[in-house]
């Protein structure tokens, strides 16, 4: 646990430094002589603590911003800051260890490893991590409890339901402490009990002072959000805070408890700039 | 991701597909059983054949009438003239003449048939001196050898093969009981001990009796004094060239013979015999080796076959590691490690199959088979080495997959 840690404070320690600071960035694909802009000229500044919804209709250009900001892809033009490290230049082992240590993904599909038991998979961001055996254990233990699957333990996730595979995955992308938690269209695949469970599950961490980014095309879950990020023919469309926050946050003030990790107005979050086509 | 934590992974991957893991590591199992078994199987035919000419005896010669040339220019083949004789045989006994020569058993032998008050059976009759047990290694079971003086005296005496005792009297505890041959009355004074047989001839069925009774009043015929072959005893094993080089020029000598080229008979070491022997085995070995070297590396095919369906298979688990953190050299040795392990269990246990095989097969095929050490330990280093080599490529292909295509895939 140590190791990592250790080789993850450094950057870490600027505080100050926004989760994700994209400028101008833009992304080309080519294919033969055809080429296609997936994005063009985003700007977009995510703060620490911040609960963000990427939302657009397919073909939107927000799968493209979401492999961007988790170091799947790299753009084209711009600039792409995460926790204060450019990963512009990075290499693609360089990039591999950027995603182990700052990035922790939940996908659609959850993408759990079958012949492997609910601690084994969570144990995975780790193993790449050089975290030593007895810690993995350990760290993976305290994970699947936070997200209420201690029970669950050692069981394959032919074993578990939808919901609680997710939340596997979601133990997964917690346990090695990233900056950032990618959730693609989490709920995309789950009935609507484990969507509900999925998103309190997100909303708890949040809470917590987690950094979250939801992709998503369902408005339904893009409000858990604060802020509401619209992607459309590869530009930022609209950056707004969710309307039942802003509901709640006229209610109820700044008592969220999200609040108290600072910094982070309720509304029209300070960093954040819309840039557009407009 | 450690070396242990890579070997697990690998090792999970491939419990997970059992059945095809078994198949593929059948492949290799074969290949590798069958490289022990044939270099076992050629280097054994090849002990066998050595060992058996060699039980004939290391220090022998075996000279044999040869081609003639007529007076006319006729020239002939291997036995077209009766070109030995009992003289011959008697200058090469001589120590004054052959220091070198321990021993000389002159052979005249034709197909008789030898006569009880019973029944009867055609064999080999040998006719030969009181030094044949000495010079071609053979020793009695019961009774006793012929004397010289039987040979000088042309006494009606003999010694029978086993199998000939068997088939004549019904038992081998035959001395002192009576053969006819050619109207003549034999008394049975030895029964040979067994001996086998070589590659064409049952060294146990035959009649030894004295030469001169041979030539002179059983066999007899116009080339009474020629002889079939003669058997040549080296001292020892390291004057057999110079027992060669005695037995040569006198025998040239005699026949007024001045160049060795047109000699007429022909002198064969057992060394020469095992040597053209071990040559022809050695040739088979090889041929044998080769074909199933082909079966290994048709394993080695059936290896990168798997690996790549596994590849294509594990797309997404490659994309999600990726994802995770994994770099690409960490996705390679995990394919690697996985390949060479069935490389290694298909080593291990063709080796197991080999060493069995090399104990049962002998049995049921009467030839021996040598594992040696150093076809079990390459076959090893062979077997991981394919599983390596024809792990690379599709090592190769999973660590260069881009994790979100590779996430992607269904």
């Amino acid at each position: 646990m140590a190791e990592a840690l250790v080789e993850a404070e450094p950057v870490a320690v600027d505080a100050a430094a926004p989760v994700i600071d994209l400028q101008g960035a833009g992304k080309t694909y080519r294919t033969g002589s055809l080429e296609f802009e997936a994005l063009k000229d985003v700007d977009l500044r995510i703060e620490e603590g911040e609960y963000v919804a990427v939302m657009g209709p397919s073909g939107s250009g927000k799968s493209t911003l979401m492999n961007l900001l988790g170091c799947l892809d790299t753009l084209t033009v711009g600039s792409y800051r995460l926790a204060g490290e450019d990963v512009n230049e990075l290499d693609e082992v360089e990039l591999a260890a950027i995603r182990n240590r700052r990035i922790g993904f939940v996908f659609q599909q959850f993408h759990l490893l079958p012949s492997l038991s609910a601690w084994r998979n969570v144990e995975l961001p780790l193993l790449y991590g050089h975290v030593p055996a007895a810690d993995r254990r350990a760290r993976a233990e305290a994970a699947l409890e936070r997200v209420g699957l201690a029970d669950k333990f050692a069981n394959r996730p032919g074993e578990m339901s939808g919901g609680q595979q997710q939340r596997v995955a979601v133990a997964r992308a917690l346990v090695g402490e990233p900056a950032l938690l990618l959730a693609d269209e989490p709920t995309g695949n789950l009935d609507s009990a484990s969507t509900k469970d999925v998103l309190a599950l997100l909303d708890e961490l949040h809470a917590q002072g987690r950094t979250i980014v939801l992709i998503t095309h369902e408005l339904e879950v893009a409000e858990h959000a604060r802020r509401v990020v619209r992607v459309l023919d590869g530009r930022i469309q609209s950056d707004t805070v969710s309307s039942r926050h802003a509901n709640s946050a006229r209610s109820a003030g700044a008592a969220g408890a999200a609040g108290a990790a600072g910094g982070r107005a309720p509304a029209g979050a300070p960093g954040s700039m819309q840039a557009g086509a407009r | 991701m450690s070396w242990t934590e890579t070997l697990r992974t690998g090792l999970a991957a491939i419990r997970a597909h059992s059945l095809r893991s078994t198949l593929t590591v059948l492949g290799i199992l074969i290949g590798i059983a069958a490289v022990i078994l044939t270099v076992g199987l050629g280097l054994g035919t090849q002990k066998d054949v050595s060992e058996q000419i060699s039980s004939l005896g290391s220090d022998l010669l075996i000279v044999t009438p040869g081609s003639s040339t007529s007076s006319e220019g006729t020239r002939g083949g291997f036995g077209t003239r009766a070109t030995l004789t009992r003289s011959d045989a008697e200058a090469l006994a001589s120590e004054v003449n052959a220091p070198d020569v321990a021993g000389v058993a002159p052979e005249k032998s034709s197909q008789l048939s030898l006569e009880t008050s019973e029944t009867n059976w055609t064999t080999t009759v040998v006719g030969t001196t009181a030094d044949w047990p000495s010079v071609r290694a053979r020793t009695l079971a019961s009774g006793e050898f012929f004397t010289d003086e039987d040979e000088a005296t042309g006494a009606a005496v003999v010694v029978l093969g086993s199998s000939t005792a068997t088939e004549l009297f019904g038992s081998t505890d035959v001395v002192g009981q009576t053969v006819t041959m050619s109207d003549l009355t034999f008394t049975v004074v030895g029964v040979l001990a067994d001996a086998g047989a070589d590659s064409s001839t049952d060294l146990d069925d035959l009649a030894v009796i004295p030469l001169s009774t041979a030539s002179d009043q059983v066999i007899g015929g116009r080339d009474r004094n020629a002889l079939t072959t003669v058997y040549v005893q080296a001292a020892s094993t390291d004057q057999l060239s110079a027992a060669y080089q005695e037995v040569e020029s006198l025998l040239l000598n005699l026949h007024g013979i001045t160049s060795a080229d047109s000699a007429d008979f022909t002198i064969n070491s057992q060394d020469a015999l095992v040597s053209t022997a071990t040559a022809v085995y050695r040739t088979l070995t090889v041929l044998l080796t080769g074909i199933a070297a082909l079966s290994l590396l048709v394993g080695g095919i059936g290896v990168m076959n798997i690996m790549l369906v596994s590849v294509t298979e594990r797309t997404r688990e490659i994309g999600l590691r990726k994802a995770l953190g994994a770099p690409p050299w960490a996705i390679r040795r995990q394919f690697l490690i996985e390949a060479s392990v069935l490389g290694l269990a298909g080593g291990v246990l063709g080796a197991v199959l080999g060493i069995l095989g090399a104990r049962v097969l002998p049995d049921l095929l009467g030839t021996s088979i040598v594992v040696s050490g150093l076809a079990v330990v390459g076959s090893l280093v062979v077997a991981v080495g394919i599983g390596l080599v024809f792990g690379v490529y599709p090592a190769t292909r999973a660590a260069r997959l881009a994790p979100i295509d590779a996430l992607r895939s269904e």
